[in-house]
């Protein structure tokens, strides 16, 4: 025998603990269980009412789910009540028992007590799953014509329910519907109006055969309007402001974009606005909708004014509430009639700083949406203002909504800069990433703003040393290593602008106080180093204190330091080299930087699936990533990855082809955007360590690669040694140059078969005809064998617009002592002209 | 424009009610929404407006003695329509249970229950009149 519901609530009431009410629910639920097993029908109704109060503490109740259906199959009226609220509340549509009910909700909506037809309409709104709708359509559409108003209210919104699981259902309800309009009960009214909107939700035709009872909406609406005190519907003074909001809305989905039934509501919308009082919520409550209507559908310049006046009336209102749903109408408004939402701006600005955060947020929607080129500079500000005292919690939104405004409509370069330094200043640690790298772009391709920039970010750096986040950290680190020169030497002082003398120990000193900020992210620490390797070439005076800072290093625990202080190091055994390796960046195209940005997400798998074959170190030295994980097709870098795409086909001449995607993906984690110290010069040195396509790509139009490879090779092995995975890699060839049309091979071995080399031969246009019917044969000597596959086109547009590839397969058989030759003949026509040409190919990197 | 949830939830996070509309949470989730959106409103001070945003529901809060009516909508919903919607629910236990408090919901919380499901089906209003709501409880208490 099981406590009666009100012990339990009381038992549980009294528990001091989680633990406590635990046990207590635990022990309650045992009970059930057994009551369940022994099939007690007297407290059936108790315990379903128990099982109720249990799901509510958050308890499971699956095991008492059949319960509920054999109440709702009893007879009884109170035990059917039981059962169907039992139903609403333990189960849910996607429960399998609920097909068991179908067949008693069918009883159940045809019986003849009008209460009980209630509670299955009830209970049918509220958790019909889509089978069940198809069942009992033809129920809902008898009920929804009953005699009795107490069943047709409940039947319309049942409907709807129906309506949203099986919506080719809507045509059996659609006219039914409209029928409701001319019910005197308010419920069904109101109820037929919810319908009738949800039929417009699903069925777009509907609106207009809707149209047609726009007059009697309209008379529903007067009546109520004109009606003196109704006690039964009023609440303060205003009669069922329910049945008024929602036949508004019915009005504003009739009146959207036709002219003639936004014509015949304006007269009653315009009463509704001038008649209903705004002194309380409910006469508030159906401005708020009448205003929408207006400002949704066709109306006339007076209606309109007449709903600004009001909206200008929320405004002003001491009242949170309203002030709320006015900025709520005003950003709904915004794209119809920006005027409007233009004449309230300053009001909404100071609600962005109001203390309640529920109004805040909307504020910043809102001025976000008001933002234009005209007055950018005067919202950025004032939002900048708030930037300094806003609480943590709404610093991400307001930061990114900041940046994003920044950047697109920046009058000019340096408003551009100042804005976002000063959120990253502020808020640092909110700026996402795809900002400040864009930020970067834009500050290379701003050379009058080079020494500015640096000033400034060196202040920004200097002033917060200790609590500088990961966006300013990054940028001004950048751009401190590569324009430190500019700090010292000082560029030509701009408009208003505070000059700054700094010594070059001044710039190295920063970083290095920087290094040993407790706490530094690794990604800083590395950056940092990047930089003031940079700054060795810049400030030769400094050589010294960086190689020292950098050796301090060598031991970091983070792998992505250590590995760069010792490569640093090492760099610095090759003075001219050095020099060259560390020159500025050239200008990123900024344009092709935002297309790569969106491209990155497709380039992302070739990388990932060319990684292995890199040389690790190389990809260390120069990645952009400092995750050390060896995949480097993680998303935060691919913007950067995809960004090398230019920098590699910018590089090599204006009219460089940008190589196929597949080759160009391999070199994109070489180097990167931020942290790379090589710039134009160390792609070759990159490429030497590149065994792959690379080549392909670096060589072919860059001749100047072969010559450089051989110190570089040394400087290679130094690195390579540490790195047990490197595979030997071999610089890549330029073998024939003629007529614009140039030939190069790069070279790769498969892994356990030194004596094989397979050559990627590329070749690329660059004259101004084009090439047609390109074929090349190559002969070998007898101690080697060669098999060429087919090559990838043998037509080359001009300019270097695209290119052919081949692959060679060369085996050698006297491997380690004689070098490999290789004769080729060349045949391709130059626009009209047949040219065939014989070439021979000696100069093979050592070793294949 | 639907309600996805009425709570009635007290001052201590624990819930006297709560109903659903939005099927997609589970028991546990629940429980978290429910003492996640007390404890903002909590945080909330009286002068301060009576919506505020939590996950992809607005709330739509308002406070009687140490209880909390919280209803969650979406974004097209009208929110003053729904506060004085709180406030026809509020009148309607209150003539039910004369002069209703705490006490009185949590241990006749199925009457609470059919008072909601007689104003609310799937998340559309049913009716507004008290009258109306309250004759087929009534009358059953007489028939008992």
């Amino acid at each position: 025998m099981s406590v009666r519901l009100r012990e339990l609530i009381r038992s549980v009431r009294q528990c001091k603990t989680a633990a406590e009410e635990r046990n207590v629910i635990a022990k309650e639920s045992a009970a059930l269980r057994n009551a369940f097993q022994d099939q007690d029908i007297t407290y059936r109704h108790r315990n379903v009412a128990k099982l109720m109060y249990i799901h509510m503490l958050g308890y499971p109740t699956h095991f008492g789910q059949m319960e509920t259906l054999k109440l709702i199959a009893a007879s009884g009226f109170a035990e059917k009540r039981m059962g169907y609220l039992g139903l609403m509340i333990l189960l849910d549509e996607r429960q399998e028992v609920l097909m068991l009910v179908t067949n008693s909700l069918k009883n159940d909506l045809n019986a003849r007590n009008q209460y009980i037809v209630g509670l299955a309409l009830c209970a049918l709104g509220n958790i019909c799953s889509a089978e069940m709708a198809r069942d009992l359509t033809p129920e809902l559409e008898r009920l929804l014509q009953s005699s009795n108003s107490y069943i047709r209210k409940k039947a319309a919104l049942c409907c709807i329910r129906v309506i949203q699981k099986v919506p080719e259902s809507v045509e059996a309800f659609q006219d039914a519907a409209a029928k409701l309009l001319a019910d005197r009960h308010h419920g069904v009214l109101l109820t037929g109006v919810t319908l009738m909107l949800e039929v417009c939700a699903v069925e777009p035709a509907a609106v207009e055969a809707y149209r047609r009872h726009v007059p009697s909406l309209c008379k529903v609406l007067r009546s109520l309007l004109m009606s003196g005190f109704a006690p039964e519907h009023d609440v303060s003074g205003i009669t069922d402001p329910f049945l008024q909001i929602q036949v508004l809305r019915l009005l504003r989905v009739l009146g959207a974009g036709n002219a003639s039934a936004s014509d015949a509501m304006s007269d009653i919308l315009a009463q509704v606005a001038t008649n209903t009082e705004g002194t309380r919520n409910a006469g508030n409550a159906i401005l708020y909708e009448c205003v929408q209507t207006i400002m949704g559908i066709e109306s006339s310049g007076g209606l309109r004014v007449l709903a600004i006046n009001i909206l200008g009336r929320f405004l002003a209102n001491k009242d949170n509430n309203m002030r709320y749903v006015a900025l709520n109408i005003l950003a709904r408004v915004v794209s119809v009639d920006l005027q409007a939402v233009q004449r309230h701006r300053s009001t909404v600005v100071d609600c962005v700083k109001d203390a309640d955060v529920s109004i805040r947020r909307r504020a910043l929607d809102l001025v976000y949406a008001l933002v234009n080129e005209g007055n950018i500079t005067a919202l950025t500000k004032e939002l900048l203002d708030y930037l300094k005292v806003a609480d943590a919690e709404f610093k991400p939104d307001l930061t990114a909504k900041i940046a994003a405004l920044v950047q697109r409509y920046a009058p000019d370069k340096r408003w551009h800069f100042d804005s976002l330094l000063q959120v990253m200043t502020q808020a640092g640690g909110n700026v996402k990433e795809e900002v400040w790298r864009a930020f970067i772009v834009l500050l290379t391709n701003a050379p009058e703003l080079h020494a500015y920039a640096a000033r400034s970010l060196f202040r920004a750096l200097r002033d917060n040393l200790a609590h500088a986040e990961l966006s300013l950290l990054a940028t001004a680190t950048w751009y401190i290593g590569e324009y430190g020169e500019l700090l010292v030497r000082g560029g030509p002082l701009l408009d208003k602008e505070e000059p700054l003398s700094v010594s070059a120990a001044e710039v190295v000193g920063l970083l290095e106080s920087l290094l040993n900020r407790p706490g530094l992210q690794p990604q800083c620490r590395n950056y940092t180093l990047t930089a003031l390797m940079k700054l060795s070439t810049r400030f030769p005076d400094q050589a010294n204190r960086i190689k020292a800072l950098l050796a301090q290093h060598k031991g970091s625990a983070q792998l992505e330091s250590q590995a760069r202080a010792v490569e640093y190091g090492q760099i610095f055994q090759y003075g001219e080299l050095r020099t060259q390796l560390l020159e500025h960046m050239p200008p990123l195209d900024a344009a092709a930087y935002a297309r790569s940005a969106a491209a990155a997400g497709t380039l992302n798998s070739a990388p990932a699936a060319l990684a292995p074959t890199n040389g690790n170190v190389v990809k260390d030295l120069l990645s952009l990533d400092d995750d050390d994980d060896a995949t480097p097709g993680t998303a935060p870098a691919s913007a950067g990855n995809a960004f090398m795409d230019d920098l590699l086909g910018g590089l090599d001449a204006p009219a460089a082809p940008p190589g196929p995607p597949a080759a160009a993906a391999a070199p994109l984690d070489l180097l990167s955007l931020l942290d790379d110290p090589a710039p134009v010069a160390s792609t070759s040195g990159a490429a030497s360590q590149q065994p792959l396509d690379l080549f392909g790509l670096g060589s072919a139009p860059a001749p100047a690669a072969a010559p450089a490879s051989d110190p570089l090779a040394n400087l290679s092995a130094s690195f390579g040694a540490p790195a047990a995975t490197s595979v030997p890699a071999f610089a890549p060839i330029n073998v024939f140059n003629k007529d614009g049309v140039r030939i190069g091979f790069a070279f790769s071995k498969p892994p356990g078969q030194p004596a094989t080399t397979d050559i990627t031969a590329t070749y690329t246009n660059f004259g101004a005809a084009p090439v047609t019917g390109f074929s090349l044969q190559a002969a070998v000597p007898k101690f080697m064998q060669l098999k060429l596959d087919p090559a990838s086109g043998s037509t080359l547009a001009p300019m270097g617009a695209g290119n052919a590839t081949q692959q060679l397969h060369v085996t050698n058989s006297m491997h380690g002592q004689k070098p490999l030759v290789m004769r080729l003949r060349i045949a391709y026509t130059l626009g009209t002209e047949a040219k065939l040409e014989q070439v021979e190919v000696k100069n093979f990197p050592a070793g294949l | 424009m639907t309600i996805q949830f009425i709570l009635l939830v007290n001052k201590q996070g624990q819930t006297r009610l709560a109903k659903y509309t939005d099927q997609s949470l589970s028991v546990e989730e629940r429980r978290a929404l429910e003492g996640e959106i007390v404890r903002k409103c909590l945080a909330r001070s009286e002068k301060q407006c009576s919506f505020t945003q939590h996950r992809n529901f607005k709330v739509v809060y308002r406070r009687y003695a140490s209880l909390f009516f919280l209803v969650g909508v979406d974004d097209e919903e009208n929110e003053l329509a729904i506060l004085e919607f709180i406030h026809c629910l509020v009148e309607t236990l209150d003539r039910y249970f004369s002069n209703v408090c705490e006490l009185d919901l949590m241990f006749n919380l199925e009457m609470a229950h059919f008072i909601v499901d007689e104003m609310l089906i799937n998340g559309c209003i049913v009716d507004t009149n008290k009258q109306n709501i309250l004759t087929p409880i009534q009358l059953l208490e007489k028939a008992m």
